[in-house]
């Protein structure tokens, strides 16, 4: 088991019905595609909110990074959709 | 020198003006600047305001990071980046950038190089306050700002 904080934004968190939470995640939960498949094992909200799991982007420790990228060292994840800032 | 590379992430309006003559202070020997200004459309009346959500750290990492390539790449001599948070309304700003070179067409690029992947990198979130009192949306990422994101790596 590793803790690690979650943090949502936009539709991602209206969805999830939260801003931030702390987690303990399985062994098994390797990269950030794994961890997306685990929050959707934990209630509908997360369901709704991953349910376009490619269109979820992450980052680790505020840096951008891909689904097949491992969590290990995370202190901070963070999920959201696209960005439409400008 | 080292090229000043100025990025701040703010609820409050910026001035441009303000910030040209921020950028140009003192120097000499700089040729060109050019800015860009975006700001929040009213879509036909259809819009109060946009609500921009911002990942607070990551925001200012983030568009420092872009400047910081766009300052390498096309040799700029400055680069200012301003963009805001919270509620924005029809006709105010949103964002702001400043390149500063000796000749027209790298601030030009880097002007346009900045904006292209603040668009598609930098973590903010549009929401849509609609006139009508209707449940606003948050606006689609579009494929055509990837795509013109993706014209600065195919040239390379």
């Amino acid at each position: 088991m590793s803790t690690v904080n979650l943090i949502y934004f936009s539709w991602v968190r209206e969805r999830i019905g939260k801003g931030e939470e702390t987690l303990e995640l399985p062994a098994d939960v390797v990269t950030i595609g794994d961890l997306l498949a685990h929050l959707k094992t934990l209630g509908a909200e997360y369901e709704s909110a991953l349910e376009h799991q490619n269109v979820i982007r992450a980052a680790i420790n505020q840096e951008h990074v891909d689904h097949g990228d491992p969590i290990a060292g995370a202190r901070e994840i963070a999920l959201f959709p696209p960005m439409t800032g400008g | 020198m080292t090229a000043p590379i100025t990025v701040r992430v703010q609820r409050d309006d910026f001035d441009l003006a303000a910030e040209v003559a921020a950028l140009t202070c003192g120097r000499a020997d700089i040729g060109a600047i050019v800015s860009f200004s975006g700001l929040c459309r009213d879509e036909a009346g259809a819009l109060n305001a946009l609500e921009l959500e911002h990942y607070p750290g990551m925001a200012d990492a983030e568009i420092s990071r872009i400047c910081h390539e766009a300052v390498e790449r096309f040799g700029l001599q400055a680069a200012t980046a301003i963009h805001r948070f919270g509620r924005i309304e029809p006709g105010k700003n949103i964002v702001l950038v400043v390149t500063a070179s000796p000749h027209r067409q790298a601030a030009f690029d880097g002007a346009n190089f900045i904006m292209d992947f603040l668009k598609t990198a930098a973590p903010f979130w549009k929401k849509e306050h609609r006139a009508d009192g209707s449940a606003g949306e948050w606006v689609s990422a579009k494929d055509a700002d990837d795509a013109a994101r993706d014209r600065w790596t195919l040239e390379s």
